[in-house]
């Protein structure tokens, strides 16, 4: 007899549809917003989560009961969903806004997230997303998301290994400085950095299961959840643009300039 | 029977070529259409072992594009995501001095 887990593991991993990374980003002439007709495609840092959603049921096997995959956004957000069920989520949830909304605010997203787990039939033990989305760089929802639930989190994630007989997750989290390891009891969100894993390259037999995968719509009144935003966008602007640097004929003229710009000798 | 099975292997490979060129970054390097006169010069191959040869060689430009798309967007995010490296320490004056 195949020895049972103490308790099946259900894994949320909520992506968002961002501006794709390879696009330029250009600021709209009111400067209040950026150009959003180009092309987008999932969070890098999401991709990362869904695949170490995926690896560790490689990894548990059936202790991983399911995993979910949940986006907040217009409809076409649902193309983003299917590529996570086509890397190998088994559903999805998808939580409408309309397509003239303005983008949600971290804040919004954390309780829009909370409210669908306390709506889930069966709890959630493991909620994995992307440490920031590429084209805000808040890199909040996750710790609000813990904070709002009231659980464990473990942040810029760079390995994860979780002990599922024991309800325990060993994270190793990059900080500035180096690596901590933090033990953290379940349920735990956890929150992806850039070398956790590299994402697998969803093939097209996959895509094709996936379009049977079923995934539910709410809208955010469904859930009770209020949207508005509570900040205002004053002013975007480019960054600005890099001064070019000189050449220097001889090490004296060099050193002459690094005087001049006030740098002296150690 | 053999030739319906490779054509099978070689339609979805020709499929999965596809898809891929699609996302390929530079837009003046039409991808899918060199791709295509690549495989319609080889239309005209027989034997088991050329075509095996055939497909293997499109099997490798697969993996070999997926590696492009892959290094490309790792290294553009290790560009703008990764701390910049810290300086050495340096001889500190002592504030008391």
């Amino acid at each position: 007899m195949r020895p049972t887990s103490a308790r099946f593991l259900n894994v949320l991993v909520p992506v968002k549809r961002c501006v794709d990374y390879a696009v330029k980003i250009r600021v709209n002439p009111d400067q209040k917003g950026i150009d959003l007709n180009v092309k987008h495609s999932m969070n890098p840092f999401d991709e990362i989560a869904v695949e170490e959603a995926v690896r560790l049921r490689e990894k548990l096997k059936d202790a991983v009961k399911s995993i979910k995959v949940l986006t907040v956004g217009p409809p076409k957000a649902a193309e983003t969903l299917r590529t996570a069920l086509a890397m190998g989520a088994d559903s999805g949830i998808h939580i409408e806004l309309p397509e003239t909304a303005p983008a949600p605010e971290p804040l919004s997203i954390a309780k829009l997230i909370k409210a669908s787990i306390e709506k889930q039939s069966e709890p959630v033990d493991l909620v994995i997303m992307g440490k920031q989305a590429i084209d805000d760089d808040a890199g909040q929802t996750g710790q609000m998301l813990a904070g709002l639930l009231g659980w464990s989190q473990a942040t810029f994630a760079s390995k994860v290994e979780v002990d599922e007989a024991n309800k325990l997750a060993h994270v190793t989290r990059e900080i500035d400085g180096g690596l901590e390891e933090v033990k953290c009891k379940l349920p735990l969100v956890v929150t992806t950095d850039l070398r956790l894993n590299e994402p697998r390259y969803a093939s097209l037999p996959n895509i094709m299961k996936a379009k049977k995968k079923p995934i539910e719509k709410f809208k955010p009144s469904d859930l009770g959840v209020d949207v508005t935003p509570i900040l205002e966008t004053i002013k975007i602007s480019e960054p600005q643009k890099r001064v070019g640097g000189t050449k220097v004929g001889s090490v004296d003229e060099l050193v002459a300039k690094l005087k001049a710009a006030g740098i002296t000798a150690v | 029977m053999a030739a319906r099975l490779t054509r099978l292997r070689v339609i979805g490979l020709y499929k999965d070529l596809q898809r891929l060129g699609r996302d390929y970054p530079d837009p003046s390097y039409d991808y899918n259409g060199r791709m295509r006169r690549l495989f319609e010069k080889n239309r005209h191959l027989k034997t088991e072992d050329e075509i095996n040869q055939a497909i293997r060689l499109g099997e490798f430009i697969k993996q070999e594009t997926l590696a492009l798309y892959t290094l490309r967007k790792y290294r553009h995010l290790k560009r703008m995501y990764s701390d910049p490296p810290t300086p050495p320490p340096q001889a500190q004056q002592h504030p008391n001095t």
